[in-house]
């Protein structure tokens, strides 16, 4: 184990859970909030021809998740500096 | 030039690229035939993962499907991009730190047991075998456009190319002839889209071309095409729900959770250096995705509007006449792809959705994107691109899936479990054999599909998302999950998964052996069959935790190496021998 004890084992552990419990949450939302479950409420708005669940479920949703995965990646990068245990070797 | 001329031409030179790469990047062991050796670069792994991700079914058959779905078309959209998210978060960096070869030997060492790894492996081939059934859909149309010819004969020449293509290479030749069949198929899927998005909207970017106004008009485009459509008497396109809202739902989230469970996706991500590139790969892949799949609807709703607006003619008093039709519709004629009965025999085309009388008694959506060109009236040169474009990507994907296959054979049930002495080169040929086997069987179905392309390898997701997620998300969460729940909760999901798909899709999708029926009334709740995973999915978790709740918890080995893959450092050297 890597780590200089098992308190900071549980930390990082802890902390990469909250990350991805939080990603989660907006994965969600955009897709299968505003895409499928809000559709109808959202559709009463428009962005110039699109209506904006149409938009949410066609393209939005696929905007964030591409912002979601690098988010992920970039935060587990500082995460790892943190604890010490990014792979520089 | 002639358009047939110009195809050939183009097609053979892409070919001639890929079969180049595929001799100079020749495996020569068993690690880079399927790893590649394990040190490709992030950016270049996220090409190839997208090109072996995007397969015949995105891009041949998924805009066409949405072309005629609308609103309900967009599960394909987002399970098929979403995915990326949770494969991102939860599998690939943990799998990467475990480094070895394949899915089912995560499997058997995580639940201490050749059983568990066996039942991964049954998974792997129903689940491969399945996907690929789709492809070979998608290589008949492609081929039997391109050669002018029936889509049987069009079929099996593309099996001949698939199996020579895949079973010379393996993994490292694959990975960089996808990154070249990456650059193939994105440019001939958005040059059309570029050209089209112009032509109708006056806006070059598709993905805003779509909610656009129309060139010379004030209407917005999507609103002008809700209007035409309503007006023959189909459904409106922004709001037509596909079976349900609860049904759009299960559908999305089985694709989503296929997605982070496909061995042939998740393999990739074995294939780069260290855990976080494996964070990062997962993100690059993403984006070359995105690229196509935010193009998707607008190639949609403009194919829709562009062939209404040829067929139909709104605004003017006749529909089109058969003797006038156009080239492309000549062309599609021979496939036996698209069909025109007279029933009225007014030598005018109806086309509606009434069945009786609808006088296009065949349009097979599969052919909307590889016709969109021609209809749009494209310069040659594009249309050309196009058929290599669908033969880039449906190669690109048989090839990996195969390769997942042969690996599941030859690696996990010939190394793994029944001859461990089995040497190198021993097992490269029964790779090769199990490739060829492969090729056959799906070959054989693909005679007769169960559902177009791209509702063929949603049934294959269906089939990932109940059998391979849920038992690989337990054993990097859960360190008590015991190797009898996992059996129990693998054998539990793919089954109520199979069981429900056969009774309405035929027994391995021989259509007469359907007892229930394709019907909608028999759908448990209103859910399609290709949208069941997620119920298989929801049975596998709960089988799992009740078998393991009363069984003895894993050795403590077992439980350390849960702990060893959640930290990122220290990972096996997985550069080249």
């Amino acid at each position: 184990m890597a780590f200089k004890s098992k308190e900071m084992a549980k930390a990082y552990w802890r902390e990469n859970v909250r990350l991805m419990f939080v990603l989660s949450i907006i994965w969600f939302i955009v897709s299968f909030g505003c895409g499928i479950l809000f559709v109808d409420t959202l559709n009463q708005f428009r962005i110039g021809g699109f209506k904006v669940g149409f938009w949410f479920a066609q393209q939005g949703s696929i905007y964030v998740f591409v912002v979601l995965t690098f988010v992920y990646a970039s935060k587990m990068g500082k995460l790892d500096r943190k604890y010490g245990v990014d792979d520089e070797s | 030039m002639e358009l047939q001329t110009l195809t050939y031409i183009v097609v053979g030179f892409t070919f001639a690229i890929y079969i180049g790469i595929a001799i100079w990047a020749r495996a020569g062991s068993t690690k880079e035939f399927y790893v590649a050796g394990g040190g490709v670069h992030p950016i270049a792994n996220g090409m190839a993962t997208a090109a072996d991700w995007m397969s015949a079914a995105s891009f041949i058959s998924m805009a066409g499907l949405i072309a005629y779905m609308g609103y309900g078309g967009s599960v394909f959209l987002m399970g098929w991009t979403g995915g990326f998210v949770l494969l991102a978060m939860f599998l690939a960096p943990y799998l990467r730190k475990y480094g070895k070869f394949t899915v089912p030997e995560f499997i058997g060492d995580r639940f201490y047991s050749n059983t568990a790894r066996m039942v991964a492996v049954v998974c792997l081939i129903i689940i491969s075998v399945t996907y690929v059934i789709g492809q070979m859909k998608g290589v008949g149309v492609a081929f039997s456009r391109f050669l002018e010819v029936s889509y049987e004969v069009g079929l099996l020449v593309g099996m001949t190319i698939v199996f020579i293509y895949a079973v010379v290479g393996g993994m490292k030749g694959i990975t960089y002839t996808q990154i070249a069949q990456y650059c193939v198929l994105i440019l001939a899927y958005t040059i059309p889209a570029v050209f089209i998005s112009l032509n109708l909207t006056g806006n070059p970017i598709p993905q805003l071309g779509m909610g656009s106004t129309i060139s010379g008009t004030d209407v917005y485009l999507l609103d002008r095409l809700d209007q035409v459509v309503t007006e023959i008497g189909f459904s409106d396109y922004t709001n037509h729900v596909r079976g349900s809202t609860l049904n759009m739902f299960m559908y999305t989230l089985s694709l989503m959770i296929g997605t982070a469970g496909l061995p042939h996706v998740i393999i990739r991500f074995f294939t780069v250096p260290k855990v976080k590139d494996a964070r990062t790969s997962a993100g690059w892949a993403l984006i070359f995705i995105a690229l196509l799949y935010t193009t998707a609807p607008a190639v949609a709703a403009m194919a829709r509007l562009n062939l209404h607006n040829t067929i139909n003619q709104p605004g003017s008093a006749e529909s089109l006449e058969y003797a006038e039709r156009p080239q492309w519709f000549k062309n599609w004629e021979k496939t036996g792809l698209l069909a025109f009965e007279d029933k009225n025999g007014d030598g005018y085309i109806q086309y509606t959705p009434d069945a009786t009388s609808n006088e296009m008694v065949t349009l097979d959506r599969d052919i909307i994107v590889l016709a969109n060109p021609e209809i749009a009236k494209l310069p040659n040169w594009v249309i050309a691109l196009v058929a290599a474009g669908g033969l880039a990507a449906a190669l690109s994907t048989a090839a990996g899936l195969l390769l997942a296959i042969a690996s599941a054979i030859s690696h996990d049930l010939l190394k793994g479990v029944m001859m461990p002495d089995i040497s190198e080169k021993a097992e490269l040929l029964a790779s090769r054999i199990a490739m060829a086997g492969a090729i056959g069987v799906a070959g054989y179905l693909g005679f007769n599909p169960p559902d177009f392309a791209a509702g063929t390898v949603a049934l294959a997701f269906g089939l990932a998302a109940s059998s391979i997620f849920p038992v690989l998300m337990m054993g990097i969460f859960n360190r008590r999950i015991s190797k009898e729940g996992a059996i129990a909760g693998m054998v539990a999901g793919i089954g109520v998964t199979l069981f429900y798909v056969f009774q309405h899709k035929g027994i391995m999708f021989v259509a007469s052996t359907a007892f229930l029926g394709d019907m909608k009334e028999n759908w448990f709740f209103g859910i399609e069959p290709n949208a069941f995973g997620a119920v298989g999915a929801v049975v596998n978790f709960a089988v799992a935790f009740a078998v393991s709740a009363v069984t003895k918890a894993p050795p403590q080995d077992v439980q350390d190496l849960v702990e060893f893959i959640r930290v990122p450092v220290g990972v096996e050297a997985a550069q080249d021998h």
